[in-house]
C-alpha cells in the first residue's frame, strides 16, 4: 500500500490489515491489548457480571481473528468494525434467540486497495471522533447510553427522570449533528 | 442487478443495530442487510460512532491469564459461514434450516412455507404467480415484505428484488406479482392479516396467514 495511505491509518487499522493478509499474531496481540479491555468495559456497562464479561471479550476477539478476511478499510476502521462484532455478541447474550445476521461480505481482494478511498474514510472516523468531543455533555452521555448499555429508551428515562420525548430528541440531537458533519466531509 | 427503491425505514433499522427488533422482522432486515449496500453502508456509518465511543471508552483490567487464553484459542477452526442458496440470501437459508421450501398450496396457485409463528409474530415465504394477487387485506400491525424472486405492485408502488414494503395498520393493499418469474417474497408480520373477503378470513385459521 502507498506511504501516505498508511500513515493515514490508525496503528489497530494497520495491525487487523497485517491480521488479514499475514494471519500476524504479534499484530493480533497488539489489537487484544487496545481493545480487550475497552470491550469489558463496554460489556460491563452492557449489564454483564465481570466473568461472563471476559468471555464476551474473548468471543469477540476470536472472531475478530476468525472474520478478517473480511475487513475491509474501504468501508470501516478498526475501531467500527469491531464495535459491530461486540454489538452484535452482547445483543445475542441478551436475546432469547440470536439476532438475524446479514451475509458475510465476501472475501477482500488484498490487491486493489483504491488509497483515495481509503483516506477518505480514516479522515471520516477521525472527524467522528472530533464531533463527538464537541457533544454537549448531556447529548454525549444519552448517546453512549444509548449504545452501550443497552437500556430501552423508556428505562433511560425512569432512571434519570426525565421525560422520554426528552431523551429522544437528545439522542436525536447528538445524532443529528454526527451526521450533518458526516456529510460536510462525505456528501 | 436491479437498483434497490424500497429501503428498511431509520427507525427499524436502528431497532435491528439495537436487537430490539422480534425475530420475524429481524431476518427480513438481515435479509435486506445482504442484498442492499446503501443500508449495510447506514449500519457501517453507525458502527463508526460506535467505534468512537468503544475507542474513547476507560478499559477495564482482564484477568491475568486473559492474554494467555485468547493466543492460545487462535488455532480453533472457524464456524462455517451460512452461505446464500439461489434466491435465498443467508439469513433465509438459516431461517429455512438449510433445507429447500416446502411449499404449501394457498388456492388460486399461491403458496407458501411458514418459517415461524409464535409470540413473536409470524415468518413466512410466499410464492405467487406471475400475474396473481394475493386476497386483499389490513393489517393490525406492521407488515414487512421483502421481494427475493420477480416482483409485486400494489397502491404503494413497484416492488422488485430486494425492496421491502413497509406496511403499517393504516394501509389496505393487494399485492399483484409482476409478469415474468413467479415472485417469491418473505414477509414478517406481528398479528395475524385482516382479509376483507369472506373466505380467507374463513381460511386464515386453517393457514395460519
Ligand atoms: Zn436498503
Ligand atoms: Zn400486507
Amino acid at each position: 500500500m502507498d506511504e501516505p495511505v498508511i500513515q493515514a491509518l490508525s496503528s489497530q487499522t494497520c495491525d487487523l490489515i497485517a491480521v488479514r493478509d499475514q494471519r500476524d499474531r504479534a499484530a493480533f496481540g497488539r489489537l487484544f491489548d487496545h481493545f480487550a479491555p475497552r470491550l469489558k468495559a463496554m460489556m460491563v456497562k452492557g449489564g454483564l457480571r465481570d466473568g461472563s464479561a471476559e468471555d464476551a471479550v474473548q468471543d469477540v476477539m476470536l472472531a475478530v481473528w476468525h472474520k478478517a478476511a473480511q475487513f475491509d478499510p474501504h468501508r470501516a476502521d478498526a475501531a467500527g468494525w469491531i464495535y459491530g462484532i461486540a454489538r452484535n455478541r452482547r445483543i445475542d447474550l441478551a436475546r432469547r434467540r440470536p439476532l438475524a445476521q446479514p451475509e458475510d461480505l465476501p472475501e477482500i481482494e488484498s490487491d486493489a486497495p483504491d488509497p483515495a478511498q481509503i483516506l477518505a474514510l480514516q479522515q471520516e472516523a477521525s472527524h467522528l471522533v472530533a464531533a463527538l468531543c464537541r457533544l454537549a455533555p448531556e447529548q454525549a452521555e444519552a448517546l453512549r447510553a444509548a449504545y452501550f448499555d443497552d437500556i430501552p429508551h423508556s428505562r433511560i428515562s425512569e432512571m434519570t427522570g426525565l421525560p422520554l420525548g426528552t431523551i429522544k430528541s437528545r439522542i436525536r440531537l447528538g445524532l443529528e449533528r454526527l451526521r450533518h458533519e458526516l456529510r460536510k466531509i462525505a456528501p | 442487478m436491479t437498483q434497490i427503491t424500497h429501503h428498511i425505514p431509520d427507525d427499524i433499522l436502528d431497532a435491528w443495530r439495537a436487537g430490539a427488533l422480534s425475530h420475524p422482522y429481524a431476518v427480513v432486515v438481515a435479509a435486506h442487510l445482504s442484498l442492499c449496500d446503501e443500508c449495510r453502508a447506514a449500519v457501517e456509518t453507525a458502527d463508526m460512532i460506535g467505534g468512537a465511543l468503544l475507542d474513547g471508552l476507560e478499559g477495564q483490567a482482564l484477568d491475568a491469564g486473559a492474554r494467555q487464553r485468547m493466543m492460545d484459542a487462535l488455532d480453533t477452526p472457524a464456524p462455517p459461514p451460512v452461505r446464500g442458496s439461489g434466491v435465498f440470501p443467508a439469513p433465509v437459508v438459516a431461517a429455512l434450516g438449510g433445507q429447500p421450501p416446502q411449499w404449501r398450496m394457498l388456492g388460486g396457485g399461491i403458496r407458501q412455507q411458514i418459517l415461524s409463528a409464535d409470540r413473536e409474530g409470524a415468518l413466512r415465504l410466499l410464492y405467487i404467480p406471475p400475474g396473481r394477487a394475493v386476497p386483499e387485506h389490513g393489517h393490525r400491525g406492521l407488515e414487512l415484505t421483502l421481494v427475493l424472486q420477480g416482483s409485486f405492485s400494489d397502491s404503494e408502488g413497484a416492488f422488485l428484488r430486494g425492496d421491502v414494503e413497509t406496511a403499517h395498520d393504516s394501509i389496505d393493499h393487494q399485492p399483484v406479482a409482476g409478469p415474468g418469474a413467479p415472485c417469491i417474497c418473505l414477509a414478517a408480520t406481528d398479528a395475524p392479516l385482516r382479509f376483507h373477503a369472506l373466505l380467507p378470513r374463513l381460511l386464515q385459521p386453517i393457514f395460519r396467514i
